[in-house]
C-alpha cells in the first residue's frame, strides 16, 4: 500500500459525506441523494461515481472484484482494480462468490449475489426521466409528487415506433411502488436481478453528483403495458465456449468474412463453467 | 343548468410589487358554461387565468371548485400534488403557443395519451385507440398518429393541443388566447370545432382573449377587465352590442367593420 495516500484514496471526511448520502439512499430506496461529488483522478463516464461509492464503503478485510460490461479484464475493470489495489491495498478477486464490494459497470454478474456482498455500479445518467423532461427542478417534483405517466409515455412511443417495447438497457423501474428509478445500462435482462436481491447495491453517478441505493430484499418492478409485458431479452443463442443457454452473450466479430460467435458477457462465470467442465461449440 | 356553481372565484388579487395584476376578481361559473374574459394587453386576464388555474399563488382570495369526490373545494388551499392531480383530470389548460402545451419531441399519440397514462392507463391497445379516436375528434388524419407535432402546422398543432387536454374528460377548460397566432381561416375552423366540443361534452370554458370575435362566437357570459379590475360584465350579446362602461364601448369600437 502506497504511503502517500488515505486508505481507499478519499480522505476520511469525504468517505464520511458519501456514506451519509449511502444510508440516505438506503433509506429511501430508489431517491436520487445528491451528494458532493469529488474530483477523481480518472475521466468522467469511466466510473468516478462508483468509484467513490467504493472507497466510502471498502474496509481494509473487503475482496474487491471490478466488472466492465461483465468482463473483469477489460481496461476500465483492470484500472479501477489496481487503483484501489494500491490505494486501499485489499485483496481483489475476479471470482464473484469471493467478493465483498464489486463495482460494475453495466452488468449483474450471472452468479447470484448473497447476503453480505455490496453491489456498486457507475452510472452516467440517474435521472430516469431525463430525456423526457429536460428541467431538473420538473423531474424533482414529479419523482417527489410521483407523477410518473411520462415514463410511461417513453415506453408508448417505443411501441407505437417499432412494434415492442425496444427499450434495451437503461430500463427503468419500480421500487418498493413508490420511486422510478434508472438502474445505470445493465441490459434488461438484468432487471429481474435486482428485486429481491440478497446483497446491497448502491448507485453512484459522479458527474451528477447523485447516489441512490437498494436495500437487500427490495421490490423491484420493471414498468410495462398490460398489453406488452416486460420481457427479460438475450441473444437466441448459447455461449460458444461454455454452452450456457441461460446467460447474457455477447456478440463477437471473429473474422473478415462476418463470421460471429455468441460468448458469455459475463467472463468469470464463463471461465468457472469451462473448468468445470462445461464446452460449447467453438470451445478450444 | 344546476344551482350549484362548478367554479366560485372570490377576491383573486394579485399584486406585482406596488403594481396590480389583477384586484378583488369575484364571479360564478356553471356547469356548461362559457365566459370570456376580454381586455387589452396588460389588464390582467392573463395573470387572473393563471391564478385560477394554479399556475401563480394570488396574494389574496378563493377558487372554489366544485370537484367530482369532494364537492366544492378552494384549490388554493388544497396541497400540490391534489391540485395537480385535478389539474390532469378534472381541468384542462389550453396555451396560446401550443408548443408550450405538447411535448414536441413525442409522437402525436403519445402527446394524447399522456394525461390517461398520468391517470393510470396501462393498456397500449386502449390508450392508442382512444388517442386515435381523439385525433379523428379534432379533425386529424389518423394516419398522422405517429408524427411528431413538429411536423403539423399550427393549426393542427392547436387541435391537438386540444385532443390532448380533454381526452381525460375535463369539466372545466380554461384557455389562454386559444386563436392566438392562427391566420383566420384557420381560426374559423378551430372556433368551430372548439364550439361544438365544449356544446358536446357540456364543458365549461373561461377563454381569455382579446378577440372580440372569439367570444362572440364561444362565451355565453363576458368580463371585460381594465388595468387589473372588472369593469363590466354581462351575457356576451349584451356586452357587445350595449356596452355600458366607457372601455368596453371603446374596444367594441376599435374593432373594424368589415
Amino acid at each position: 500500500m502506497s504511503e502517500e495516500y488515505n486508505f481507499a484514496y478519499l480522505n476520511e471526511q469525504t468517505k464520511r459525506m458519501i456514506r451519509r448520502a449511502i444510508l440516505k439512499g438506503l433509506a429511501v430506496p430508489g431517491y436520487q441523494v445528491p451528494f458532493a461529488s469529488r474530483e477523481m483522478p480518472m475521466p468522467y463516464g469511466w466510473g468516478t461515481g462508483g468509484v467513490q461509492v467504493s472507497a466510502a464503503v471498502m474496509t481494509e478485510g473487503d475482496c474487491f472484484k471490478v466488472i466492465d460490461q461483465g468482463a473483469d479484464d477489460t481496461t476500465n475493470a483492470v484500472s479501477i482494480r489496481s487503483f484501489f489495489e494500491r490505494t486501499a491495498g485489499v485483496a481483489t478477486t475476479t471470482h464473484t462468490g469471493e467478493a465483498t464490494v464489486i463495482q460494475t459497470r453495466h452488468r449483474i454478474p450471472e452468479e447470484p449475489l448473497k447476503e453480505g456482498q455490496i453491489l456498486v455500479y457507475q452510472v452516467p445518467i440517474p435521472e430516469p426521466l431525463r430525456f423526457l423532461e429536460p428541467r431538473e427542478s420538473e423531474t424533482r417534483k414529479m419523482h417527489s409528487l410521483e407523477e410518473y405517466g411520462l415514463m410511461h409515455v417513453k415506453l408508448y412511443e417505443d411501441i407505437s415506433r417499432h412494434g415492442h417495447i425496444s427499450t434495451a438497457y437503461a430500463y427503468p423501474v419500480s421500487v418498493e411502488g413508490r420511486y422510478v428509478m434508472d438502474p445505470s445500462p445493465i441490459p434488461k435482462f438484468d432487471n429481474p436481478k435486482l428485486g429481491d436481491c440478497p446483497a446491497i447495491q448502491l448507485f453512484g453517478a459522479g458527474r451528477e453528483q447523485r447516489i441512490y441505493a437498494l436495500p437487500p430484499y427490495t421490490q423491484v418492478v420493471s414498468l410495462d403495458f398490460e398489453d406488452h409485458p416486460f420481457e427479460a431479452s438475450k441473444a437466441d443463442h448459447a455461449c460458444a465456449l461454455c454452452g450456457a443457454e441461460d446467460s447474457y452473450l455477447d456478440e463477437v466479430i471473429v473474422d473478415d468474412a462476418g463470421g460471429r460467435i455468441f460468448v458469455c458477457s459475463d467472463t468469470d462465470f464463463c471461465a468457472r463453467r469451462q473448468e468445470a467442465g462445461h464446452a460449447g461449440k467453438d470451445a478450444a | 343548468m344546476s344551482d350549484q356553481a362548478l367554479l366560485s372565484v372570490r377576491g383573486i388579487t394579485k399584486r406585482y410589487g406596488a403594481h396590480i395584476g389583477c384586484a378583488e376578481v369575484s364571479f360564478d361559473l356553471y356547469p356548461g358554461e362559457a365566459m370570456g374574459i376580454v381586455g387589452e394587453s396588460g389588464s390582467g386576464k392573463s395573470t387572473l387565468l393563471n391564478c385560477m388555474a394554479g399556475h401563480v399563488a394570488p396574494d389574496a382570495g378563493q377558487v372554489i371548485f366544485d370537484t367530482a369526490v369532494d364537492g366544492p373545494r378552494d384549490t388554493l388551499q388544497m396541497s400540490e400534488p391534489e391540485r395537480r392531480m385535478l389539474a390532469r383530470t378534472d381541468w384542462a389548460f389550453v396555451h396560446q403557443h401550443a408548443r408550450d402545451g405538447l411535448r414536441m419531441g413525442v409522437s402525436a399519440g403519445g402527446n394524447v395519451g399522456e394525461r390517461l397514462m398520468a391517470v393510470g392507463a396501462r393498456n397500449y391497445g386502449e390508450i392508442r385507440a382512444s388517442a386515435a379516436g381523439w385525433l379523428g375528434r379534432v379533425e386529424i388524419d389518423t394516419d398522422r398518429i405517429d408524427d411528431r407535432p413538429s411536423t403539423f402546422s399550427g393549426g393542427m398543432q392547436q387541435r391537438l393541443q386540444i385532443a390532448r387536454n380533454l381526452v381525460t374528460g375535463p369539466r372545466l377548460v380554461f384557455m389562454d388566447e386559444p386563436t392566438g397566432g392562427l391566420d383566420v381561416s384557420v381560426q374559423a375552423r378551430l372556433l368551430d370545432l372548439l364550439r361544438s366540443l365544449v356544446r358536446d361534452m357540456r364543458l365549461s370554458a373561461i377563454i381569455v382573449t382579446h378577440d372580440l370575435a372569439v367570444v362572440r362566437l364561444l362565451a355565453d357570459r363576458l368580463t371585460v377587465m381594465k388595468s387589473g379590475h372588472v369593469v363590466e360584465s354581462g351575457l356576451t350579446d349584451q356586452v357587445l352590442d350595449d356596452p355600458q362602461h366607457a372601455y368596453t364601448q371603446l374596444l367594441v369600437s376599435s374593432i373594424l367593420q368589415v
